[in-house]
């Protein structure tokens, strides 16, 4: 399945970030039920469904430029998005490993790589890459290694150190967050920067997501999907740019939520780093605006009754309050039985 | 569904009369990468039965052409290492689970102190691999019976230089000078014999180590028992456990797999419930109170005629 690119979009005003109707068909709408409580939804991430999200373990689709030039333009406002403590050079290169040979053996119209000992030799059709260098050496690339291939894979990714048997949030590349900060969650443990969620600790969630965590065996990824609502397609809704962003809850009004409000989900794939045993968390956005969403049958009747009846705390996490109830009116007309 | 490896022995050779190495390449394509520490699960095909040893990788994680396992012949085999001491040859094909680690160096680790007894060596083989290319301090301690359980001495006495610290039988090795006014910061690791890992953790407990600072591996597998009948209450299926074959193999060889990964009761992977039935346990890591109710099939069996599992 070859994927073709879309012309460049940005994912901040003035927005112009769109799905084409093959994006909006392949879009990880999350919901199994007409409710949402947290749970330990994690599964073996076996690839399935040609053409979809789930067929390679790093998507690339047609948003792959714009996501990247997005990247590069917070980066460039502010280098703190990327960062790698001491200890975890050694997963950084298992990070690059993987995502070199993953991203040349899944989209080889693309990305190639020839490896002849530690002599690599990179290209990346899509962004004009042409790249030789010596595997485990830092001087051979334009910038250090987690920062290099990140630059060119859509997603964050976060490298978590094990020990002590726990998880610590040591290295990473982190763009576009759902409202978290990698230089504020930086050296801690799981369950340190898991606090903020509401009521999944006293579930237990956490213990034993952590338990199936520490062993994620090589070669053997998990996955899961997580989600909360963004006011317009913006990628980087992070604290450090709070102010740029905060005020557009305010603005959801009926006329306007289903261009303004979008569903954002999160692909989240757990896989082994094979030589440090470290464990990669790559955070594949997905954004659809409620006028795409509803145009899939039964998505917006179902969407409907999970926001109309989450729980306050839940709902609350996930910044929705000031505008709520507007969007549960608007997609009231959806649900044949509201 | 857990991706099986298959690899095919390219060399063989005794490291000690005890002693023997396996190097493993991949019957096609190539092999995960693995961290110092690690180890694979063998699948040994005896008769009717398939064992499952779980082996350290002692090769160099950086080198991902072939994996590297060291095997000590065991008296008091189920014959597991007795077939790969006297049947695998050169060119014979082998089935593998992927690498798993339950025995990592700690990244803030100041100060590695290894303490290995005889086969025990084989986790730290790969962690010199590692630790020496990043150059953190390291150095190990080996006890060992001369010309049996010394694999690696040689190579390890030109590696390692004077932070190599040799106890041959006999010689005393004094774990209260070893572990006594280190640096803040060490870690110690120990992998052999129980008796090495009680006294090392006894030792470092008395002299105000943190738990968290000491680290073992036990380089244990299933002994055999008694044979016993097992029954699932869920499926009502009837299995025979034979006096070689643990609990875990007989529900493996029927096709009914709890996920599992030491294969020494040490992690808690396979943990089951049983309902009735005498059961032996065997394992470390259940408390009393929590084996009233769980068993680890790994290593706990059966200790009448029959057990019922809640499977």
């Amino acid at each position: 399945m070859s994927v073709q690119f879309s012309p460049l979009q940005t994912y901040r005003e003035p927005f112009s970030f769109r799905n084409s109707p093959k994006a909006i068909r392949r879009f990880p709408f999350p919901f199994t039920e007409d409710s949402y409580l947290y749970s330990v939804n994690i599964e073996p991430a076996n690839s399935k469904d040609p053409g979809s999200i789930y067929e390679h373990w790093f998507d690339i689709d047609e948003h792959y430029r714009s996501e990247m030039a997005e990247r590069a333009r917070v980066l460039d406002k502010d280098p703190r998005r990327y960062l790698v403590l001491a200890h975890m050079q050694e997963a950084a290169w298992d990070a690059l490993e993987m995502l070199m040979h993953k991203l040349a053996a899944d989209y080889p119209q693309w990305f190639e790589l020839d490896c002849d000992g530690l002599h690599w030799h990179w290209r990346n059709k899509a962004l004009e890459i042409d790249q030789r260098f010596t595997f485990g050496d830092a001087t051979t690339l334009p910038c250090e290694p987690l920062e290099f291939i990140t630059r060119q894979v859509q997603g964050d990714f976060a490298l978590l150190d094990q020990r002590d048997g726990d998880l610590f949030m040591d290295a990473g590349m982190v763009t576009s967050p759902a409202d978290w900060s990698l230089a504020f969650d930086a050296g801690m443990s799981f369950k340190q920067w898991h606090s903020p969620v509401p009521m999944a600790h006293q579930m237990g969630i956490f213990d034993r997501a952590l338990k199936y965590l520490l062993n994620v065996p090589v070669g053997q990824p998990v996955r899961r999907l997580n989600w909360t609502l963004t006011i317009n397609p913006r990628l980087d809704s992070s604290p450090e740019t709070f102010h740029e962003w905060g005020a557009d809850r305010g603005s959801v009004t009926a006329e306007n939520a289903g261009r303004l409000v979008h569903l954002r989900v999160e692909l989240q794939l757990m896989a082994r780093l094979p030589r440090s045993n470290g464990l990669m968390f790559s955070i594949r956005t997905y954004l659809i605006s409620l006028d795409e969403l509803v145009s899939q049958p039964g998505w917006g009747c179902r969407l409907h009754r999970v926001l109309r009846d989450l729980p306050e705390p839940i709902a609350d996490y996930k910044g929705m309050t000031r505008y709520r109830a507007t969007l549960v009116q608007w997609l009231s007309r959806f649900d044949p039985d509201a | 569904m857990s991706a099986l490896l298959q690899v095919q022995v390219s060399a063989a050779r005794l490291l000690t009369p005890l002693v023997r190495e396996f190097t493993l390449v991949p019957c096609a394509g190539s092999l995960p990468g693995f961290s110092s520490g690690s180890h694979v699960q063998v699948h040994l095909p005896l008769g009717e039965r398939t064992l499952r040893n779980a082996y350290s990788l002692t090769g160099d994680p950086a080198d991902n052409r072939h994996y590297r396992i060291a095997v000590r012949l065991q008296e008091a085999s189920r014959g597991g290492s007795r077939y790969l001491h006297q049947q695998v040859e050169v060119g014979d094909r082998l089935t593998l689970s992927p690498p798993a680690n339950l025995f990592a160096p700690h990244s803030g680790a100041q100060l590695h102190i290894l303490i290995a007894g005889g086969i025990g060596i084989t986790p730290f083989m790969a962690y010199l691999e590692a630790l020496q290319r990043r150059q953190a301090n390291v150095e190990l301690h080996y006890l060992y019976r001369p010309g049996l359980t010394d694999a690696y001495l040689d190579e390890l006495q030109e590696r390692l230089g004077s932070r190599l610290h040799r106890y041959a039988a006999g010689t005393p090795c004094d774990l209260q000078a070893i572990l006594r006014d280190r640096p803040l910061g060490s870690h110690v690791y120990t992998c052999g014999p129980q008796r090495l890992l009680e006294a090392v953790r006894e030792t470092a407990s008395r002299l105000g180590w943190p738990a968290s600072r000491v680290h073992w591996e036990a380089f244990s597998a299933a002994q055999p028992g008694q044979p016993f009948e097992l029954e699932l209450a869920r499926s009502g299926r009837r299995l025979q456990v034979s006096a070689e074959q643990s609990l875990l193999e007989a529900l493996e060889s029927a096709g009914i797999a709890p996920p599992s990964l030491c294969r020494g009761g040490v992690c808690g992977q396979c943990m089951t419930r049983h309902l009735q039935g005498e059961i032996e346990h065997r394992d470390s890591f259940l408390s009393r109170a929590e084996q009233a109710e769980f068993l680890m099939p790994c290593v706990s069996r059966g200790c009448g005629p029959r057990v019922l599992l809640d499977l």
